[in-house]
């Protein structure tokens, strides 16, 4: 009944691998077979994720941790496997580490909301970077106007890297907490998190990462790694739309009201608090997105089977081999060139619309994101509308790299 | 010529291109020959809400009919605006006002463009109906 990947460890088979997504069997652009350069935005998905996802609703959909019959027992067993299966991927210390989100958003904002009516007062600190997604920027400064706190942007270079020695500069005592991203949705930079990380604990202070574009390029041990939160969304790591995780460790959850219900609800209702003062549950309020759960466990098991040290060696070939490709492009820059890099490369070709060429694209059956990605204050930076950007995974090919060269190469002829 | 026999004739002008590539350079060269917006106009108050690229749109009124310039960071936007420019230039406000816009749809450009593109078309659409409206209103004092 289950289907088994037909990937193969360690060598990494595409042309195998793109049989078991059957979207990029099936779905066609414009009349032909999609080119599929928007992995930064969604991921396509796994048979096994949508026989799960079947199986679920088909055999035991249920509502969890309330029925005392077989159903509900079944999908809670379900449920916490999955919770227990992501902890293991992340190599968290106990499985109530991990709260099921909607997503990388949802994540963040628990925390900036949660963390920040406990933990921040006015003349305190906030660092983030200047090449976050608006998800990581709007809910500190909500929480930041908020509380009377401060909002401290670490700068990049044209290269789009972290400058290091700003960032050490500006860790002081004010500072509560960091959150900046692993990996740049619109320039691909890797940033240097350990030490991001380490510098930060030298002073006692506690680092969010977003890792929303670095999980399903990048194996992390969050114990190795040391973050205090993590958030990523499942549907960008070949799982579920509406399901996230916040990788928090015990210490801080345990300290934090919770996001939804309402810290004053807990004290004179007696059966919430049995219920929202225990982690992870604190951090469930409702009905959780059960099927999501279950379908990114389905995600990640399929991804641990390719194994995420083959993905990480095939997509390094991959971006290589497109960034060198790319630049053969007359008229063809790169927005980002930091030395570390995963999934996205923006690009811009002369001075043609980043629009333009994407719609262009878009009727040659290649599919990329243009625009700003959700990272305005870095087209400012940048001083540019937006880009194009194509982010890879690693069941794109070398032909599909060739296919986009030739399709900018075509569009940009046409709208010089 | 009317707005319906110039709508009739892009139609037929799209409808000899097979290809959706063949149609996109039609529009691209419309975009070049795009009557531009004389650079006094292209502020922010002529700037049209809801493309993704910015839109300038400009008006004029001479002899009883209403006449459009434009500008857009985009070509392909840019050929857009020329096709509205081309189907409702040089017509009086009213028969602006009341036209009925249905090349966009015969042509498939709002199933073929992308949504925030077509969208865009759309307020670009609202905005030319909008001024002649407006004009109407003026010359009935």
């Amino acid at each position: 009944m289950e289907h088994v990947s037909t990937a193969i460890a360690p060598v990494l088979d595409v042309a195998r691998i793109r049989e078991d997504f059957p979207l990029l069997q099936q779905a066609k652009v414009f009349g032909q077979p999609v080119v599929y350069f928007d992995n930064g935005a969604t991921t396509q998905k796994p048979q096994i994720v949508l026989d799960t996802l079947e199986q679920y609703y088909k055999n035991y959909n249920s509502n969890v941790h309330r029925g005392v019959h077989q159903l509900s027992q079944q999908a809670t067993e379900a449920y916490e496997q999955s919770r227990r299966t992501v902890a293991a991927y992340l190599n968290a210390r106990h499985s109530h580490e991990i709260i099921f989100t909607k997503g990388t958003t949802d994540g963040i904002n628990l925390v900036a909301s949660s963390f920040g009516r406990k933990f921040l007062q006015a003349g305190d600190v906030v660092i983030i970077s200047a090449m976050e997604h608006h998800s990581n920027i709007v809910p500190w400064q909500m929480i930041c106007e908020e509380k009377g706190a401060e909002l401290k942007v670490v700068p990049i270079n044209e290269r789009g890297e972290l400058l290091m020695d700003e960032y050490r500069r500006m860790l002081d005592e004010r500072v509560k907490i960091v959150s900046v991203t692993y990996v740049s949705n619109t320039l691909g930079s890797i940033n240097p998190v350990k030490e991001i990380i380490e510098l930060a604990h030298a002073r006692n202070i506690p680092v969010l990462l977003d890792a929303a574009q670095a999980v399903q390029h990048i194996s992390i041990d969050v114990q190795a790694l040391d973050p205090d939160f993590l958030a990523f969304s499942g549907h960008k790591i070949y799982g579920p739309t509406g399901i996230g995780v916040l990788y928090g460790k015990e210490e801080w959850l345990n300290k934090m009201p919770p996001y939804q219900g309402g810290g004053d609800m807990i004290k004179t209702v007696t059966f919430a608090k049995t219920i929202y003062n225990e982690l992870p549950y604190k951090f469930e309020a409702g009905t959780p997105h059960m099927a999501g759960a279950i379908g990114l466990e389905a995600a990640i098991k399929y991804l641990q089977q390719v194994g995420l040290d083959n993905i990480r060696h095939y997509e390094e070939q991959l971006q290589a081999y497109a960034l060198q490709s790319l630049e053969q492009v007359e008229g063809l820059r790169f927005i980002g060139q930091a030395a570390h890099r995963a999934g996205a490369i923006s690009f811009l070709v002369d001075e043609i619309h980043p629009y333009d060429l994407g719609e262009l694209l878009d009727k040659q059956g290649i599919a990329v994101r243009t625009g700003h990605h959700c990272t305005e204050p870095l087209m400012d930076l940048f001083k540019i509308p937006g880009t194009v950007r194509a982010s890879l995974s690693f069941y794109n090919t070398f032909e599909e790299v060739d296919k986009l060269v030739a399709g900018v190469k075509r569009a940009a002829a046409m709208l010089r | 010529m009317t707005i319906n026999e110039k709508q009739d004739e892009l139609i037929a002008d799209f409808s000899l291109m097979e290809e959706w590539m063949d149609k996109y350079e039609y529009i691209i060269q419309l975009g070049k020959e795009l009557p531009l917006i004389d650079a006094q106009y292209k502020t922010d108050d002529n700037l049209i809400k809801g493309c993704q690229s910015r839109v300038w749109l400009h008006t004029e009124l001479k002899d009883g009919k209403l006449y459009f310039t434009g500008d857009s960071d985009a070509v392909i936007t840019k050929g857009l605006i020329s096709l509205m420019i081309a189907a409702l230039s040089g017509h009086t406000p009213k028969d602006i006002a009341t036209s009925d816009i249905y090349f966009i749809d015969a042509i498939g450009l709002s199933s073929h463009l992308s949504p925030t593109r077509s969208n865009g078309l759309l307020s670009m659409l609202k905005q030319m109906k909008m001024y002649a409206v407006a004009y109407m209103a003026k010359l009935n004092n």
